[in-house]
């Protein structure tokens, strides 16, 4: 009795095995599963036989039935597996593709490099803890000149190519020559210490060339605080010029003439040729644009640098002519 | 400013020791003083192989008429001593007995020419005799220069004119320092950097009876207008050339030389910085001279022959009869000037006020080295000195004899200032430690003389050179500029803040990523329009002008952004650029009553070739990015715009700006073809919606019911209206409503169209019923259909 159920049940398996292994998807390979693992396969079949032996049989035919068991389910996985995976590889096959095919796409636009060059300064400066403060771009007078110890006549006034506008009195309002009015404005409207840059936009009677536009962009730093010295101005031009051209570059102040500072200053940069680049003008605030900003010279020092961005992003990317910076030609703005 | 080593020598008695044979290291040490150097030059160019002549004998060449044939004795230099050499020779200014200069073969000329024997017409040359021009030293370029008779033939010409080679710093120097614009000020500065004495030399001459007192005069009329009048008279002048040396340093400095008393008069305004101007003494009667303030409408000939009408704000030096014979500071008059014929010559030398000069000198177009100096401010003290070293030079060269006696007359001079200077102050801005000597050392040598001195202070006497230094600011720059900026050290200063941008800086960044999101570009258009640009783009002309604008096509302010982007679409599809879409932030400028004109900051973006639905789709785009939820879209006629395809935008009730088309009018005019899409918002607004950030809604944990619905729409309903009915009516079961079907045909009829919605229904606390939704339906297809005269499809 005994040896017939295994006899049957080995046959039966070995007969599923074959199958499962001619079995041509996964559909077939289900159907062997039920037909031998089921509920009415006849592994459950033989399990149930089982009661019907004599106890001291029991035991062995079950362990038996249970190895036959684990041999067929081993074998339907091994060949399930391998249907899955033939499957995929037809499917693959099916939908290669060539990925150099695909076109590019719309582009995502660029900003302008002078707002780029702008942001990283703007960025670099607050990361040192200066805030960034804002002027109108028409200003007076007295904002753009005489509050920066420029007063009518003075032959400095020559130098800036003013262009004024018809606005109030003749010669009352302009459009700023650069963002030193700020400086005024800022010193009027908070209290110190001031810790500030004023980036923005200015303006020249100047006729574009590869050098010079009548629009251009320049950024401004102003410190006040008690005891400020002309080291702390050499050791804030140092901290910039490292992090933004490298820890490499040195920087060095020589002096220079601006009526608003004093003492004033030229700050250089060194080339890797060991020549030295002019980078923008700085200075010890002059007591007479702290008085008119209505702080006392006594009581308070400070500083003040600034520079053109245009001419940085200028060096940056190696343009060669200011002119093609603001020309907008979509070929030009798309490169950065 | 150009400056020779050899010129600020002469004031310097010890000399700059070492650095002298480091032209590049006492340029390093100028700009160190703010006297930056531009370039550094060796003059004084190599005569090596040119030696002195003597012509022995002029002959005819046989063929040629322009040529003549010389024979020269060069002292055993390049032919025996007495042997006579032939030279060819294109000149004709020299007779027998002459020295000359002669490049002999093998020379190699200033100009870098390589003499050779050569053949000319058959004849042999055996070098070149040579003018001024070809030797680099003067700029006769006439005829061959002759030499001083008393020169040793055979000599080497530079051994024979003591000429060595020198060094020609080019100077850049700032509007402050007048001292600097003469060689004695840049040696004063320099000698003290290097601590060696600076020294004013003598300038010695004789003196002849009568005095200048009683053969010339001046009144100072106006006070503002001269600081300072000098008067010297000299006689037997005779009017040559200047000699060789001096030439030499004017050519080198940038000044023609012109003859003997000209030459004098800039090379002692370069020396000294004053300026001076000669008169013909014989043309001015009794040598009366009177300065004043010239009237409106008067005339005067210059001495370059033009008639200029004068202004009531020029200066002028007069006749006695106060007829105008010189423009103050600017320019020397016709009748008066100096010629061949002059004998004896009236010297001045005065101070002008600053700002007339730099008035009169701008208004009629004569900017000179001499009104850059008075503009500037020159030494009202220097007067008698620089008076002094013209009749020194003069008596030398023109062999002039000088009357006794220097008249000079104050006007508003006034006497510089002392000024008290603190250490405490000294050391705080310059981050120093100074002490009074240490201060004192450092001032003294450029003449900041110590009136009195305290433990921590000393009063200095400003000198008389530097009208730009008044107060103690202007002397710690000093002390600063003399003991070397690198010595106040380096350190960063901690602000007491943290370093923070304001909403306004964050949010134009926001909106430019916005944009650049939707592949925009960022455009830079200058802010500037030429008249009509905004009434070709539709916009009212009310533009703000300029006052002085360079050129009428930069003469009025941007009211919009959409000229400024129109020229940029404009310029790309002339230059077939594809896939044009460009933005631009920045500000316009409208007119105001207030103190300043009204500068607001918007946003516009144009893609060239698209209609407004790219707009619109642009514009729901950066509305979602830039948190613009509950923005509406108001179709409505607007200026430049397409009146059929343009909306304004609102947020909170206000006006945001305008979605849509360009006008084909205004394509039109600015020569662009195709459609121009466009959108434009205020920044403001924008900047507020980032400042309330969306708030937090509960997902509900429910399922959602869709319910499509389509409705026949007249045309004079606009989709968005009716999505607004829905959501009144859907009340807060209506998540979602979206428009995915626009469909028009004959059967709908007339201008109406279908509009599909897909509805989205969702309850947050409940799974909706059948007949919950049946209700909102209802309500949703009764609202539309009675409000919109819609019928459901």
């Amino acid at each position: 009795m005994t040896e017939s159920l295994l006899d049957d049940l080995q046959t039966s398996v070995a007969e599923a095995i074959a199958a499962v292994t001619d079995a041509a998807d996964i559909d077939a390979l289900a159907d062997i599963e039920r037909s031998s693992l089921g509920k009415k396969g006849f592994v459950v079949s033989a399990k149930k036989a089982v009661g019907t032996l004599d106890p001291e049989l029991r035991k062995s035919t079950g362990q038996a039935i249970n190895e036959a068991k684990v041999q067929l389910d081993e074998a339907i996985a091994a060949r399930r597996s391998e249907l899955g995976r033939s499957a995929r590889s037809a499917q693959y096959e099916g939908e290669r593709m060539d990925l150099t095919e695909v076109p590019a796409g719309a582009s995502v636009g660029h900003a302008h490099i002078v707002t780029q060059t702008w942001d990283v300064l703007e960025d670099l400066f607050v990361g040192m803890g200066f805030r960034v403060v804002e002027g109108p771009h028409i200003e007076t007078d007295w904002h753009n000149f005489d509050a920066l110890n420029i007063p009518k006549g003075h032959p400095a006034r020559d130098g800036f190519d003013t262009m004024y506008v018809n606005h109030g009195e003749p010669g009352s309002t302009l459009l700023r020559t650069h963002t030193s009015p700020v400086q005024i404005r800022t010193m009027l409207d908070q209290e110190p210490p001031i810790y500030v840059i004023a980036p923005g936009r200015v303006f020249r009677r100047d006729t574009a060339d590869s050098t010079h536009m009548p629009v251009f962009h320049q950024i401004e730093g102003l410190v006040i605080d008690r005891n400020i010295s002309l080291a702390d101005l050499a050791g804030t031009i140092d901290a910039f010029v490292t992090a933004y051209f490298g820890a490499e570059v040195k920087s060095r102040l020589r002096p220079n003439y601006f009526p608003f500072t004093e003492p004033s200053a030229e700050f250089d940069i060194q080339r890797s040729d060991g020549s030295w680049l002019e980078m923008g003008g700085c200075g010890m605030v002059h007591p007479n644009v702290l008085r008119a900003g209505g702080i006392d010279p006594e009581e308070w020092s400070g500083f003040a640098f600034g520079f053109g961005i245009d001419r940085l992003a200028l060096m940056k990317y190696g343009v060669d002519d200011l002119r093609d910076m603001f020309a907008n030609d979509q070929r030009f703005l798309a490169q950065f | 400013m150009n400056v020779l080593l050899s010129w600020m020598r002469e004031f310097v008695p010890q000399g700059f020791g070492e650095l002298e044979n480091d032209p590049n290291a006492l340029a390093d040490v100028l700009t160190g003083l703010g006297l930056v150097v531009e370039s550094v030059e060796t003059v004084g160019a190599n005569w090596d192989g040119i030696v002195v002549a003597k012509v022995l004998g002029l002959r005819k060449h046989p063929e040629a008429d322009r040529i003549q044939l010389v024979d020269v004795d060069t002292g055993g230099a390049a032919s025996a001593a007495g042997e006579p050499l032939q030279i060819c020779c294109g000149a004709f200014n020299m007779t027998v007995g002459d020295l000359v200069p002669l490049a002999t073969i093998g020379t190699t000329m200033p100009g870098g020419m390589e003499i050779a024997e050569r053949q000319l017409r058959g004849e042999t040359s055996n070098g070149m005799l040579c003018s001024a021009v070809e030797l680099e030293a003067g700029d006769d370029s006439d005829g061959i220069m002759i030499l001083d008779a008393g020169l040793t033939i055979g000599q080497g010409l530079s051994e024979a004119l003591g000429r060595e080679s020198d060094v020609l710093f080019e100077l850049d120097v700032e509007g402050n320092r007048p001292d600097a614009l003469s060689v004695a000020g840049v040696a004063r500065d320099l000698a003290a950097k290097l601590g060696t004495p600076f020294v004013l030399p003598e300038t010695p001459f004789a003196e002849t009876e009568p005095p200048a007192s009683s053969r010339a005069s001046v009144v100072i009329e106006d006070s503002v207008l001269c600081q300072r009048f000098g008067l010297r008279v000299l006689d037997n002048v005779t009017v040559g050339q200047s000699p060789l040396w001096m030439q030499q340093r004017l050519i080198a400095s940038g000044q023609r030389p012109i003859n003997a008393v000209v030459d004098i008069s800039n090379y002692v305004m370069l020396e000294r910085g004053q300026p001076n101007h000669t008169f013909d003494l014989a043309t001015v009667p009794d040598g009366a001279l009177r300065v004043r303030m010239a009237t409106e409408g008067e005339t005067i000939t210059t001495l370059d022959g033009q008639e200029r009408t004068l202004s009531a704000t020029d200066g002028l030096v007069c006749n006695g009869d106060s007829v105008a014979i010189s423009i103050a500071g600017v320019m020397g008059g016709f009748d008066t000037e100096i010629s061949e014929s002059t004998t004896s010559v009236l010297l001045e030398a005065a101070v002008w006020d600053r700002m007339t000069i730099a008035k009169t000198s701008r208004r009629l177009g004569l900017r000179s080295e001499a009104s850059t100096r008075f503009e500037r401010g020159a030494d009202p003290q220097g007067i008698e000195r620089a008076l002094d070293r013209f009749c020194q030079l003069a008596a030398e060269i023109c062999g002039a004899t000088i009357a006794e006696g220097a008249l000079v007359v104050d006007g508003g001079v006034s006497t510089p200032p002392q000024v008290t200077v603190r250490t405490a102050r000294v050391n705080q801005i310059l981050n120093l430690d100074l002490d009074v000597d240490q201060v004192a050392k450092l001032l003294t040598p450029i003449g900041f003389a110590t009136v009195s001195v305290a433990t921590d202070s000393l009063v200095v006497q400003i000198p008389s050179w530097r009208p730009d230094s008044s107060a103690e600011i202007d002397v710690i720059e000093e002390i600063g500029r003399h003991h070397g900026y690198e010595k106040s050290g380096s350190r960063v200063p901690t602000p007491a803040q943290a370093g923070v941008l304001t909403a306004t800086q964050l949010g134009r960044r926001k909106v430019r990523s916005a944009f650049m999101a939707e592949g925009f570009s960022e455009a830079m258009p200058l802010p500037f329009l030429a008249p009509g640009d905004l009434a070709k783009a539709g916009l009212d002309e009310a533009g703000i002008s300029l006052e002085n604008p360079l050129v009428a096509e930069e003469s009025i302010l941007r009211t919009s952004l959409l000229p400024g982007l129109l020229k940029a679409v404009a310029f790309n599809q002339s230059h077939r650029n594809a896939d044009v879409r460009l933005f631009e932030l920045g500000a316009v400028f409208l007119p105001s009553d207030d103190e300043l004109p009204v500068e607001e900051e918007w946003v516009a973006a144009v893609v060239m070739g698209a209609d407004a639905a790219v707009a619109v789709e642009t514009l729901h785009q950066v509305a979602r990015t830039l948190n613009l939820a509950g923005m509406r879209i108001i179709n409505s006629e607007i200026a430049g715009l397409h009146p059929t395809r343009s909306a304004e935008l609102q947020f909170w009730g206000k006006s945001l700006g305008s979605v849509g088309e360009i006008s084909p009018e205004v394509l039109e005019a600015y020569e662009i073809e195709g459609r121009v899409a466009w959108l434009a918002m205020r920044v403001p607004p924008i900047v507020k919606a980032q400042q309330s950030p969306p708030k937090f809604k509960k997902v509900s944990r429910y399922p959602s019911s869709d319910l499509d619905l389509a409705f026949v729409v007249p045309a004079s309903v606009a989709a968005s209206d009716v999505i607004n009915t829905m959501r009144k009516a859907g009340g807060e079961l209506l998540k979602t409503a979206e428009l995915f079907d626009v469909f028009r045909s004959e059967t709908i009829g007339g201008d109406a169209r279908s509009l599909a919605y897909r509805l989205r229904f969702q309850a947050a606390d409940r799974t909706l019923t059948d007949d919950e939704l049946a209700g909102v339906r209802e309500k949703i297809i009764g609202a539309v259909t009675k409000k919109h005269t819609a019928t459901l499809r």
